[in-house]
């Protein structure tokens, strides 16, 4: 064998490269096929129901529809925002030194997360069978401030915020508590060596590194308690189900007015999702720490404190 | 506590037998100190000894089963009042912290906040002060040790050694009594440990009166004014460099230093 020359070299490397042939995925094409001819077949299927379609925008856009819509909304943001602020007390009773705060955290959290939500909201719902009336006095005297018919308070609207909230409150209370505990013991070291009182020092320096952590779950929580909502219409909440159901007692289109109750459940989840990504990457920002927990670790944390659906918010 | 002692020539921090277990761990064992106004005394030990403790213990992040910590003719954590002490609430203890300053072994600086809200945090939360005032004061401390072009990093953006600089710099802006260092450079590469150092002894030189546990025994010996060697929560002897390094007397202080200057 004789090395090739310099000559030859030079010549090697100015000639044409030579076609390569590219590798077909042909197992793709196939599977990519197969699904189009599924999906293909389920559209001409529904096509072949007896739905009519032609009528679902008219509903999606319908009052009795908006105001189930606007009805769920509500319902959503109160609990949440009563659970973000009740969890955030519990938590702080969680994490406080005082024995008899902690075990009543403990067992708050236990109780309320532990029962079904709509068992929850049966039993508020139903209270006035057991304290027809509610008072508020001094009780083995006759001094009452308050005397009110329970039938008249229990809404349907409060027994489901009450369920709907007390529920979500013992998870928030989790979250919050995991969040608080994710701040380095040093932080609240430092911001008592320079003398912060312990409001400053949960205000300032603990609160906003917690919040890293805690907003991703409570995000998912917010979500789940949107779709959480339909439990509601079992006592009679006329949120989205409900105003569906309302519309199909009249015309029997049951799947025509629950496909575009559907529709608004998808539309409200995606703005909260978008909603929660903005607000994450907003306190990331403030976050270019390596030294806290990585955006990763946060959303495997995040993860591990979101319950799965299954149990959360199905009856 | 009679009046006669509490008489101005009494020293600015005046630790008296301070003790402190956890569950059946006696770490400190009366351990009494008294450091005078501009004074920097140096605390040496090996580890274990309760060097962390008893300076926890001074600004009361930890809180001593007995003794008593004067600070400036107060008792840390108390008012005296008919002839005993009374219990501070946290929210006074707090107010009492803010006039010591501490810098700690791994920084704990805020990452939520900026290298100069670091700094304006104490002064403007605090002690309330107004924060344009506090802001050119605190930009001259940081040009001070060094860091006038991080004032608007974060601290993850900064090495081991400016974030302890920036830790100093925050206790200083509190403008505090004194300084209490709790090994300030154990966690940094031995590259970035001087330009630590240097601070301190700049810091020194101003007439800062600084408590500093190190194991850097060159810094002792150049800027410390005492050395003391404590042990088994305990201090096993003190006096000048001279007395404590060079011609240490107890045999436990000679083994400890073949040991660290080997
Ligand atoms: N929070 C704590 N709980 C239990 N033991 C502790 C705690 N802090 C310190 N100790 C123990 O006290 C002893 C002295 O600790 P430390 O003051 O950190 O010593 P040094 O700073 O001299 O190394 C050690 O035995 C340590 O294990
Ligand atoms: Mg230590």
């Amino acid at each position: 064998m004789s090395t090739p020359s310099a000559r030859e070299y030079v010549r090697d490397s100015v000639r044409e490269l030579l076609p390569q042939v590219r590798l077909r995925h042909w197992g793709r094409w196939v599977i990519a096929a197969v699904i189009l001819v599924i999906l293909g077949a389920l559209a001409y299927g529904a096509s072949q129901g007896d739905i009519s379609w032609r009528d679902i925008p008219y509903y999606v856009i319908s009052p009795i529809i908006l105001q189930g819509l606007v009805n769920t909304i509500i319902l959503a943001v109160a609990a949440q925002v009563s659970a973000v602020i009740l969890g955030v007390i519990i938590a702080l009773m969680r994490i406080s030194e005082n024995p008899v705060a902690k075990w009543f955290a403990a067992a708050y959290t236990w109780l309320f997360r532990g029962l079904p939500v709509l068992l929850q909201i049966l039993l508020w719902y139903n209270l006035a069978l057991i304290f027809p009336r509610l008072q508020l006095g001094i009780p083995f005297t006759d001094v009452v401030f308050v005397d009110l018919s329970t039938n008249a308070v229990m809404t349907t609207f409060v027994a489901a915020f009450l369920g709907l909230m007390l529920n979500e409150s013992a998870y928030m209370a989790e979250i919050v508590r995991a969040g608080l505990n994710s701040v380095d013991r040093g932080q609240i070291e430092a911001a008592q060596s320079i003398g912060e009182t312990p409001l400053q020092r949960m205000w300032r320096i603990v609160l906003p590194q917690a919040m890293r952590v805690i907003i991703p779950p409570t995000g998912n929580d917010f979500i789940n308690m949107l779709k959480g909502t339909a439990m509601a219409s079992v006592i009679g909440y006329v949120e989205l189900i409900r105003a569906a159901n309302n519309i199909a007692s009249f015309n029997l289109q049951v799947m025509e007015t629950l496909i575009a109750a559907a529709f608004w459940y998808m539309v409200i989840v995606s703005v909260a999702s978008v909603g929660q990504s903005y607000l994450e990457r907003s306190f990331d920002r403030s976050d270019r720490a390596r030294g806290g927990p990585t955006r990763r670790a946060r959303r495997r944390l995040a993860r591990d404190l979101v319950t799965p659906p299954l149990v959360r918010s199905h009856p | 506590m009679t009046n006669i002692q509490a008489a101005p020539q009494r020293p600015l921090l005046d630790a008296v037998r301070v003790s402190k277990h956890y569950g059946s761990n006696e770490v400190l064992k009366e351990v009494s100190l008294q450091v005078a106004a501009g004074e920097v005394v140096c605390i040496i030990g090996p580890s274990g000894a309760g060097k962390s403790t008893f300076l926890r213990c001074i600004n009361r992040l930890e809180v001593p089963d007995a003794g008593e910590v004067w600070v400036d003719g107060q008792a840390m954590g108390f008012e005296e009042r008919d002839g005993k002490l009374h219990e501070l609430t946290e929210r006074k203890l707090s107010k009492q912290r803010a006039s010591t300053g501490m810098v700690f072994q791994h920084f704990n600086l805020f990452p939520h906040l900026t290298v100069l809200g670091n700094v304006m945090e104490g002064p403007v939360r605090v002690q309330k002060r107004a924060s344009k005032v506090v802001e050119t004061e605190a930009r001259a401390v940081l040009e001070r040790v060094g860091l006038g072009d991080k004032i608007d990093s974060y601290p993850s953006q900064l090495s081991g050694g400016q974030r302890q600089r920036v830790a100093i710099a925050r206790a200083v802006a509190m403008k505090p009594l004194f300084l209490l260092f709790d090994e300030p450079t154990s966690a940094l590469d031995p590259e970035l440990v001087g330009e630590v150092l240097t601070v301190m002894a700049g810091l020194a030189a101003d007439g800062m009166t600084m408590l500093v546990v190190t194991h850097e025994m060159g810094f002792a010996r150049e800027v410390a004014d005492r050395v003391v060697f404590m042990a088994d929560g305990g201090i096993v002897e003190q006096g000048t460099v001279d007395e404590v390094l060079v011609n240490p007397r107890e045999a436990r202080t000679k083994r400890f230093l073949e040991r660290v200057l080997a």
